[in-house]
Formats: C-alpha cells, structure tokens, sequence
C-alpha cells in the first residue's frame, strides 16, 4: 500500500510521503547540479507554507532573488552576510511580540528558518549565530555548507577540509591547497546547550527531512548542517552531485548524526568504511593531494569518526575496509 | 484634554520613556557609554512590566540593528539607542534598513570616535551617517528629545516616507543631565503615532521577498525612491512637528530662528551647543552686535528652503560644527551643507565662516560664541575669512 503524503511538520517513513507542494520555484539562476537546492527544497516542504525565510547573501539568496524575480513562495528577507542569526532573532521576537499583542494572530504558528552558508555562518556570521543560540530563539539554522565561499568565486572558508585547493589556497610552489583543519560546527552549537542540532546530507533525503522535523518542534534554537556539494568549487560532473554526496558519508567524511536533548545518535551508521581516496579522487580540487596528504585526511576523517563514535558511546562507524580487488 | 505628567529626567531617560510611550515592541540593545542608561531604562520598563516589549540582549550594535530590521519586516515598532563606535558598527545595517524602507527609530548620545580613546561628546559618530538614508534630528534639550522620538515615529511610519530615523542628542552633556520633562500619557501619545503597520511586511498570507538583488537595471531607481522619500519627509517632518504642536502644545520647526529679524550676522548650532549659543547672541547684542541664530533641528533631510530664507538678510553665516571632516576644504558635517545650498546661484549666497568646537567634548564657553559673534561682525565689515576652518578653543 502505498504511504499518502503528510503535512508540514509530520515525520516520513519514505519519500513518497514527502508533501508534494513546492515552496521554492525553479527558473532560478543557480548551477546545475547545485547541491542547495535539493536541500532548501526538501526543508521548505517539512516547514510548510507558514514560514518565513532569513537569508544572509550568499549562493542562494543571489540566484533565486534577482530583482524583479523571486523563487521563494514563503516570506523571505535578506539583510547581510553576517546577520542572519541576528536578523531572525528580530523577526522571531516580532511575532512573539506582535502575538502577544494580537496584533498578529495568537494561535497561528509560523516557523523562523534560516539557510546560510559557510562562510556566513562559521567565519563572517559566527558571533551573531552565537547570540542567536544562548538567548534561546526559537529558530531553525540551516547551514548550507559547501566549504567554501563559493559565491564570490571559490574562497577558503573556516569550513574547507584539509588539502582542497580553493582559489585563495591555490596550489603552487609552496601551498598545496588548504592546510588546517576546518572548524566543527556541531559541537560548537551543542556547546551552546540547542535542544537539537543533526547533521543532514541530500543523499538521505528522508533522514534529511524528519530531522527538519524535529528541529522544526525543538523547544528553542535548532541548528542543522547540511551537506552541499557545490560542482562548480570543487570541480566534479554535475550529475555526480548525489553521488559525490553520499560518497562522504560512506567514508565517514559526513557522519550523519544528530543531538537530540543531550543525547547522540548516528542515524546512518556506516559498518565498513570506504577509504576516504574514493570521495577525494571525485573531485578536481583535490587532485594535487600526495599521497601523503590523503593519508594525513584520512588520518583527520579517522579522528573525527572516533570522536562521534565516543559520543555516542559505541562503534557506529566502523573502520576502513579496501575494496577488495577482482 | 491631554494629560501630562512633569518628571525630572536626564536625556536618555527622556528618550527611554518616549519609546515607552510610543509602545514599542521589539527593543534590542547592546550598552556603550553614553547611551547605557537609556538600554538600562527600557530594560526596567520591560522588567516591572511598564512597556510590554520583547527585549533582544544582542551581542552587538550590528546585531542590535539587524535584529531590528527583523523585527521591523514583521511589521513591529522598533527601537534602539547607541553612541559612538556602535553607531559606526551598524551603520552597513542602517544603510540596509534604509534600502529596505524600514522604519526603524534610534535614540544617539552622539560621542566620539577613536582613536584616540574618548567616552566624550562630540558628532563624530552621527556626521558619517549624513548619507546612509537615514532621517536625523538633532535635539538641544531633554523636552525636545522626548518630543522628537515621537515625532521620529510619525515620520519614519508615513507612507510617503517609509525610512529609519534617528534622534541626536549630545554625549553627557545632554544623555547625562537631568532636566524637567512632561511626558504625554501613552493613550494620547498613540493618537498621534496608532500602531498601525503602514509598511511591507513578511506575511506569510501574502509572501513577498524583502532584500532583493538589484542589478543595474534597477539599482539606480531604487536609490532614486530612497532620495524621493527624503525629499518628502521634510514637508511630512514639518506637519508631524505641527499636528505635535496642536495635539501637545509644543512645536520646534525644522530650524529654530532665534533674533534673526534684524540679524546681519548669523550663527547655526545645533545639539546643546545651541543653547549656549543663545545666551551668546544675547551678550553679542547688548554689545550693539546685529547677531542672530538658526539651530538645526533637522539635519536629514536638509531644510534647504527653510535655512535659505532665514539666512535672506543675512552677509556673513558662521557654521558651528561640532565634528572634524579630515582632509576635506571645511572641517564639518553642516558647513558643506550650508555652502552647496547656494551652488547653483553663489549670487544668494552670504559668506560662509566655519567653525570646529567642542571636539571631544572640549569645553565652549558663552564668551568663545560672543568672540564669534564679533568676528562675524567684522566678517561683514570686510574683514577676510579664513579659507579654512577656525578651530576654537584648540591648542595649536
């Protein structure tokens, strides 16, 4: 039999239940294959119509925004790049306010949602987040991270991983693409004390939309990093945008978890590893990584997956198992 | 029959109750020397219950603006009060509020700018802000400030207007002195200013996108509406200020004419400033000195034709500013106004004399205004100008 549709706000047990009503038009300008919208789609659809949209400048606000068009079908407001956590502080405490006052209705809910990018949200926007966070908003941050400022043409971000070339880690005699090792946003916002904050990948798009969900009903500020390969920075077929993916969550690259009040849970859990060479060898901007260099990512990828194995208190990804040959 | 209530308050005080009055509903504040009390006065208000207001403790002045932007999107009366660094912190948020025609109201105990370090008044802060697309009011008294953030609302909320505003008032000299204020009871301060949101909201009924790209086929014509609600709100500024004067018994104008019937020479001031300067004409005229002045109460937009015929009669103006303008001809924000007025007829125009004083808060007394009063005499008696500013009180 098959599952009907739900409405806004309701988890899913498959896609065919995802609410077919679009809230974010196509005709926009973003590249093919754009990872964003995949995401700002199936987000836009789990919130539901009664949202408004806080969008600091970036990939997205540019494509779908150009005077006199717009794609969004929801309410949506774009002030700067550092102030989207600033900004949906204000229109959040306007409706309770205004709600207070009925002046707008009482009882109608309307979801705050913000979608930033990288840059936006751990470099430029992090301490306006941050306020956002402690003083316990009642909103949904989405970080659409595509590592990179990609919107200004391929610049390092506090979120590019270890050895990508970008166009301000260029490759050359002495650089060999991005050295340090990118911040780790989710245990920043749980340092914050959100009731909820999961990690989302457009590959798993059920596990991507009932953590919407969630996040949507969490009591206070809720935070989401999503996965967004961006074909144009990092240098792969735009086809490949689902594959390339997944590809990081079956290395462990992106481990898909959440923090759910205090609690860690690994949705996707990955027994075998791929070695993280598959998802780097997809991409142009590792191609000048050395041996030594993927080994020293694998290395990073290796601690990262043993860190979130510790949070959750068992081994839910598992090692690294080649291939074998035939 | 309006009530009234006499109440000693210091500026910021003044200003915290007007928002109160005005039935604000989104404040979000970040403290700084001078305006602290003024945030610490809202947030009482809020706290005993006085003003029912969601309160944001941003982490920032940039924050502070962009939270109100937010709020105001959503159709709230908003309001903030900052100074000096903060002020220059928000200002690429004041520029969006303004871009996005929202009308935000601030309360500015205007101060200086580092470096160096100085927590002192000056109009260093507001002077950068001349361009953001922001409506100004200078204020010289506590009375006057309470009035004007009133006022702020009426205007920043008309359709024909639809931008932020900003009411000035002098650092410690002004934020920080106690003064007798009456304030008008909430119910009829909101017969002047009823909560009714005039402007584009998100809604999520009627979704409409806020904060678009403009590329260069509209860029211009936008900028170009922003211009033409300038140009509007000094004639929405000057009937605000009168249905106030009716409504309340107190009006100001957009200039203030003090003795400037007979005047050969003039001064403009504004901020507390103007107050001193008119104890100065006095002196200045039982000296047999025909001086008068013009205090500006509105800096944005500039009353062009109401400065312009005040000054009719008038063959030399002294401008006193009270900011630097570093490397440009004149060292002040209004002097440049004041000289570009006459640009496309220098034949109307009187000599202009400018004036730098009270830099980070450097003592102006009465005498050094009569000591203007005379040198502009002897301005119009032939006596060159200097073709550069004439600091006052600095040592050299």
């Amino acid at each position: 039999m098959a599952l009907k549709e739900v409405g806004p706000m309701e988890p899913i047990r498959t896609h065919m239940q995802i609410p077919r009503e679009e809230l974010i038009a196509p005709g926009h300008s973003a590249c093919q294959g754009c990872g964003h919208f995949i995401i700002v789609r199936h987000l836009l659809k789990a919130a539901g119509p009664n949202t408004i949209v806080v969008n600091p400048t970036g990939c997205l606000e540019v494509v779908t925004t150009v005077f006199p068009y717009s794609s969004w079908k929801v309410p949506w407001i774009h002030v700067a790049f550092e102030n989207g956590g600033s900004v949906a502080s204000g229109v959040e405490a306007a409706i309770k306010s205004l709600q207070k006052k009925g002046i707008l209705p009482k009882d109608e809910r309307i979801n705050v949602v913000v979608f930033a990018g990288d840059g936006g949200t751990v470099d430029i926007g992090f301490q306006s987040l941050s306020g956002m966070f402690e003083r316990r908003h009642k909103v949904v941050y989405v970080l659409l991270d595509n590592e990179a400022y990609m919107n200004t043409g391929i610049q390092r971000s506090g979120s590019t991983p270890y050895g990508a070339w970008t166009t301000t880690t260029p490759v050359g005699k002495r650089w060999k693409g991005e050295w340090r090792v990118r911040k780790d946003m989710m245990q920043i916002a749980v340092a914050h004390h959100v009731p909820y904050a999961a990690t989302i990948n457009p590959a798993y798009p059920v596990d991507m939309y009932n953590k919407m969900v969630k996040a949507l009903k969490a009591e206070g500020p809720a935070f989401l990093h999503a996965y967004s390969p961006c074909p144009t920075g990092w240098r792969f077929d735009p086809s490949l945008t689902v594959e390339v993916a997944r590809m990081a969550v079956l290395t462990g690259y992106w481990v898909l978890y959440e923090y759910d009040h205090g609690n860690y849970k690994v949705t996707v859990p990955v027994l075998k590893r791929k070695p993280v060479r598959e998802f780097v060898k997809m991409q142009g901007r590792f191609r000048h990584m050395t041996e030594e260099q993927i080994k020293k990512l694998q290395e990073i990828i290796d601690e990262q997956v043993e860190h979130i194995n510790k949070l959750v208190g068992k081994t839910v990804i598992g090692p690294v198992v080649e291939e074998q040959k035939k | 029959m309006v009530k009234m209530v006499r109440k000693a308050l210091t500026t910021n005080y003044a200003v915290a109750h007007a928002a109160k009055d005005s039935d604000v509903d989104v404040i979000a504040a970040y403290p700084i020397t001078p305006s602290t009390p003024a945030a610490e006065k809202l947030a009482e208000y809020v706290a005993n219950g006085e003003l029912d207001a969601e309160y944001v403790h941003v982490e920032s002045e940039h924050s502070a603006a962009s939270a109100l932007v937010g709020a105001s999107a959503v159709g709230a009366r908003a309001f903030t009060v900052t100074a000096s660094q903060g002020l220059i912190y928000m200002s690429e948020v004041l520029y969006i509020a303004s871009g996005l025609r929202l009308p935000i109201v601030l309360g500015v105990a205007s101060r200086a700018l580092s470096a160096p370090l100085s927590i002192w008044g000056d109009m260093h802060d507001i002077a950068p802000l001349r361009d953001a697309g922001l409506i100004i009011y200078f204020v010289s008294s506590a009375q006057e400030a309470y009035d004007s953030v009133i006022q702020a609302f009426k205007v920043a909320e008309d359709p024909r207007v639809h931008l932020p505003a900003i009411v000035d008032y002098d650092g410690f000299i002004m934020s920080h002195v106690t003064e007798p204020v009456d304030v008008i009871d909430r119910e009829d301060v909101l017969k002047y200013i009823p909560k009714k949101v005039t402007w584009n909201t998100l809604n999520p009924k009627q979704p409409i996108s806020i904060g678009t790209v403009g590329d260069p086929d509209y860029y211009y014509e936008f900028k170009y509406q922003q211009q033409v609600a300038m140009e509007n709100a000094v004639k929405v500024a000057e009937e605000a200020d009168k249905e106030f004067e009716k409504m309340f018994g107190r009006g100001y104008g957009l200039i203030e004419e003090y003795r400037m019937d007979d005047a050969e020479v003039a001064m403009i001031a504004y901020g507390a400033h103007a107050g001193t300067a008119r104890v100065a004409v006095d002196k200045a005229r039982e000296e047999g000195i025909k001086v008068g002045l013009i205090k500006l109460r509105l800096w944005r937009p500039f009353p062009t034709e109401h400065l312009m015929k005040a000054l009719e009669n008038v063959s030399v103006v002294g401008v006193l500013d009270r900011a630097m303008a570093l490397g440009a001809p004149r060292q002040g924000p209004v002097v440049k106004d004041v000289i570009s007025m006459y640009a496309s007829d220098p034949s109307k125009a009187p000599k202009v004399a400018s004036y730098a004083l009270a830099i980070g808060q450097r003592d102006v007394k009465i005498e050094d205004l009569v000591a203007v009063a005379k040198q502009l005499d002897e301005f119009a008696k032939g006596k060159e100008i200097p073709n550069k500013t004439i600091c006052i009180g600095l040592r050299e």
